[in-house]
């Protein structure tokens, strides 16, 4: 393979809004909110930029369709513009967008702007409509985020013969992890800690999840400049490179044949192997020294790690009693918290999992701050587990 | 010879034991019996009934050959928009097909029998399927609030290889109104108890008796059965008395354990009396609702090579109890129960898109790659089998008759549902293929990864608002016979 986007483009400006119920902001002002906070730290000025993406994943319940929403809100000024979807890989879409456009060589400065307004339906959890479309409404199961990985929590107890207690206990773990790194990210929605206890008989929602396997669903904006690596350090001296960043869409093989396990993610798995290839990463046990994934729910995040390849495959039980994924572990995973504390607006949360790493890479991650950090990976992942668009960001110095 | 060829039948799983009825309704009154009725699921209405009823008549049988499809029900979905073609697509019968709906009285059910036997007789079809099935509702605390049940039955007509013929019918037209809906309305009205029994029961049901008998004259002392509808259990036995009938001649009119299930009331009584029937055996059926149909059948010696029925012996025993009296009207609609907003969100239905894909939702025919053999569903244009990825080189493969296990499943208190937790799995068909689809008639805490299921055709959700109805496929778990 060739090296891809390898050391090509940089970060050199990050913004992120405080997530969570924010009734008090619409979607201009989370945008404002984390674009202030990016041109700042970018040091550059607005007519700088060359071109945006924008990612927001449900327009229909806040800005609608298009990009001129984006163009609108920041009055950028008649620049290329245009807004991206991939469920909920749509941030880290946005972002890429913006990278290739660097990488390409088209543009020198873009911005990677992701916003979800999710809190004004009126209800709890993800929206019931607009995901399969006509027929897909007429075929499909009445499945919710949490039953569709429950299904595959049901399926990997089974074949790895883990016993309804162990199995609670092992998600229990992962969730309690996050929300104690939570109470040291200002930015988080949920900043307290939950014991292992009090999430193995919190409520079931889909067993064995129970509420506190759960991510929330919040508002929230992040963005990212990025230009030219060769140019980089003329605006800081600390940006963040991007290593690697790859997007894989399933075939549908996993629903249609009958040869997929239900234990793991395979397009995950695939996003990996493409993304460390890119990078030239060998051993991601080893090598990635901390990550942000899609913890959508704690078995997601579990099964991620096997697939990511932190953990054999079976076993990732045991490196989560170990404690290796806490964040005083040999691999941190989420040390903002991740989903977990942040909640999932959409088209903000790839973009909120880079601005974690580009915070730890600079030591700028306060409370939180890990020892010399080298490479950190986001995950991000959207769809159906079966069928999955998986993305895979590789950030290094 | 017309006659029966196969008969297949369909009692909805869940039981309302009349004494949690009357715990609910004792400030209203007293039941009028006790026992219990069957309840169809909040997935299933007078369609689904009858699709369960064909699937299960139809099991061994030819679905090429069906030429016809006579369907009766007094609970019709639709007063537009035909309800046996519904049926036909879940069967996926071939489109040269009639097929017609027979509606309004509690003796159409008897009616589609005879005009399909007609029908045959007459050389203008061959093999017609014939189905009787009702989901019934009644104010609440009323007579048939407890007398009725759900179900259906189902008849496959031909003229080869019957188990029994249709020798003959006598029919009566009596304008009494019993009960009476008018066009638009959910509930029924009726008439005075006493005077249904005095003037319509033991004055109509002997008339067709007579008639019968006297027209081919026939003999009723030979007899094995003689079936006749009757709503009120008292009337029933008291019928038997008035006509002479010995005790072995009469058959159960499955009031304590089904209820009164309308049309299908006098055929599920023919297959319970067939299940038990030896070569030989005269039946009478006797229909009721303004007038009378009275047939009368001889069972042949193909009675013994029916098997692989569920029949009504085996539907009967597969039950569930239906804990409270409040979930029946939460099932049927006849309390406004909170759904939440995320539930007031209904999908649009194209029937546009319905239409060109008829056989993949109504019919679960989904597509086979000639090339490497891996069936699919929903249905492919592209081979999704990685080693193989030939495009458009498929034929129909239909999934409905497929066994299947559970590959993994879920129970999700989130999905807006009338009944949670919303139950549904991944299964692995025998022969190939998975699929993503709910579950149904299930408890929960029992499912597990690898149970045998098989599949049931339900509604999907109900748009009112739009007229619309979703149906689809879901997964049933394999009752252990």
């Amino acid at each position: 393979m060739t090296q891809g986007i390898r050391d090509k483009v940089a970060i050199i400006g990050m913004g992120c809004t405080k997530f969570g119920e924010r009734f008090d902001a619409g979607p201009q002002d989370l945008v404002v909110e984390s674009f202030t906070e990016c041109l700042a730290d970018a040091g550059i000025e607005k007519k700088d930029i060359k071109a945006a993406w924008w990612g927001c994943c449900m327009p229909d319940i806040s800005v609608g369709l298009g990009a001129i929403s984006l163009a609108n809100i920041l009055k950028l000024p008649y620049i290329p513009c245009t807004r991206v979807e991939n469920f909920c890989a749509t941030g880290t879409e946005a972002l890429r967008g913006a990278v290739y456009a660097v990488a390409s060589g088209a543009y020198d400065i873009c911005l990677a702007v992701g916003m979800e307004k999710l809190k004004d339906t009126g209800y709890g959890g993800l929206p019931q409509s607009g995901f399969v479309g006509y027929k897909g409404t007429q075929m499909s199961a009445n499945i919710t985020g949490p039953g569709m990985f429950a299904l595959l929590a049901n399926k990997y107890f089974s074949k790895y013969g883990l016993s309804p207690q162990e199995g609670k206990m092992m998600l229990a773990r992962i969730s309690a992890k996050s929300h104690k790194n939570g109470v040291l990210s200002p930015k988080a929605h949920l900043r307290k800690e939950v014991t292992v206890e009090q999430i193995m008989n919190a409520p079931i929602v889909a067993w064995p999840l129970g509420l506190f396997d759960c991510c929330g669903v919040s508002d929230g904006s992040a963005a990212a400049i990025v230009c030219r690596a060769n140019m980089a350090k003329k605006f800081r001296p600390d940006p963040v490179l991007f290593k690697s960043l790859q997007v894989v869409a399933s075939s549908g093989e996993e629903m249609l044949c009958n040869t997929w396990d239900g234990a793991h993610i395979e397009g995950i798995y695939r996003a990996g192997l493409l993304a460390y290839e890119e990078a030239g990463i060998k051993n991601p046990r080893e090598e990635v020294s901390m990550a942000e994934v899609h913890d959508c729910f704690s078995i997601t995040e579990a099964l991620i790690m096997e697939d990511l390849q932190f953990s054999p495959r079976g076993r990732v039980k045991e490196d989560v009693a170990s404690g290796r994924f806490n964040l005083d572990g040999a691999q941190p995973i989420e040390p903002d918290g991740g989903l977990k504390c942040f909640g999932h607006p959409i088209g903000a949360s790839g973009i909120r999992m880079v601005y974690e790493m580009y915070k730890q890479l600079q030591g700028k991650a306060e409370k939180r701050q890990l020892k010399n950090p080298q490479i950190g990976l986001t995950n991000n992942a959207g769809g159906f587990p079966w069928n999955i668009i998986a993305s895979v960001c590789i950030l290094g110095k | 010879m017309v006659g029966i060829k196969s008969y297949g039948a369909h009692i909805p799983r869940f039981r309302l034991d009349r004494n949690v009825m009357q715990t609910a309704l004792m400030f209203l009154g007293i039941a009028p019996l006790r026992g219990e009725k069957a309840v169809a699921n909040w997935d299933e209405d007078s369609i689904t009934m009858a699709v369960a009823a064909a699937m299960d008549c139809m099991k061994g049988e030819n679905r090429d050959k069906v030429d016809g499809i006579f369907f009766s029900t007094t609970s019709q979905v639709y007063t537009l928009r035909q309800n046996a073609g519904i049926i036909a697509a879940a069967l996926d019968l071939n489109t040269d097909t009639r097929a017609v709906d027979f509606a309004d009285s509690t003796k159409s059910g008897t009616a589609a029998l005879l005009s399909a036997a007609d029908a045959i007789s007459g050389g203008s079809m061959s093999n017609c399927l014939v189905i009787a099935a009702d989901c019934r509702v009644s104010k609440v605390s009323s007579n048939g609030d407890y007398t009725y049940g759900d179900g259906s039955a189902a008849f496959l007509l031909g003229e080869d290889d019957i188990i029994a013929s249709i020798q003959g019918s006598y029919s009566t037209t009596h304008d009494l109104v019993d009960r009476r809906r008018l066009y638009g309305e959910k509930l029924e009205h009726i008439w005075e108890e006493r005077f249904i029994r005095d003037e319509g029961y033991m004055k109509f049901i002997p008339e067709a008796v007579t008639g019968l008998t006297k027209k081919y004259n026939l003999n009723l002392k030979d007899f094995s059965k003689v079936i006749y509808s009757c709503s009120l259990a008292g009337t029933h036995t008291a019928l038997a008395k008035a006509m002479g009938l010995k005790l072995e001649q009469v058959q159960d009119p499955l009031l304590t354990t089904v209820g009164d299930t309308g049309v299908a009331q006098p055929l599920m009584m023919l297959i319970a009396a067939l299940e038990d029937a030896k070569p030989g055996d005269k039946i009478m059926v006797v229909s009721f609702g303004q007038g009378c149909d009275a047939l009368c059948l001889t069972v042949t010696d193909n009675i013994s090579k029916v098997k692989d029925k569920k029949g009504v012996k085996k539907n009967l025993a597969n039950r569930a109890p239906l804990i409270s009296y409040e979930k029946y009207l939460a099932f049927r609609n006849l309390m406004p129960v909170e759904v939440g907003i995320r539930g007031e969100e209904t999908a649009f239905i194209s029937y546009s898109m319905i239409w060109r894909d008829n056989r993949e939702i109504y019919g679960m025919v989904g597509s086979r790659c000639k090339v490497c053999g891996h069936p699919f569903y929903p249905l492919q244009r592209i081979c999704a089998n990685s080693k193989c990825g030939a495009t458009d080189q498929m034929e129909p493969y239909r999934f409905a008759e497929r066994k299947a296990t559970i590959f993994t499943c879920a129970s999700d208190f989130l999905a807006p549902c009338i009944d949670p937790p919303a139950s549904y799995c991944i299964v692995d068909f025998e022969g190939g293929g998975r699929a993503l689809i709910d579950l149904t008639d299930c408890d929960p805490n029992v499912l597990k990864v690898d149970m045998p299921v098989e599949m049931s055709f339900r509604i999907r959700y109900a748009d009112e608002k739009r007229a619309s109805i979703s149906y689809g496929w879901k997964a049933v778990p394999v009752v252990p016979q």
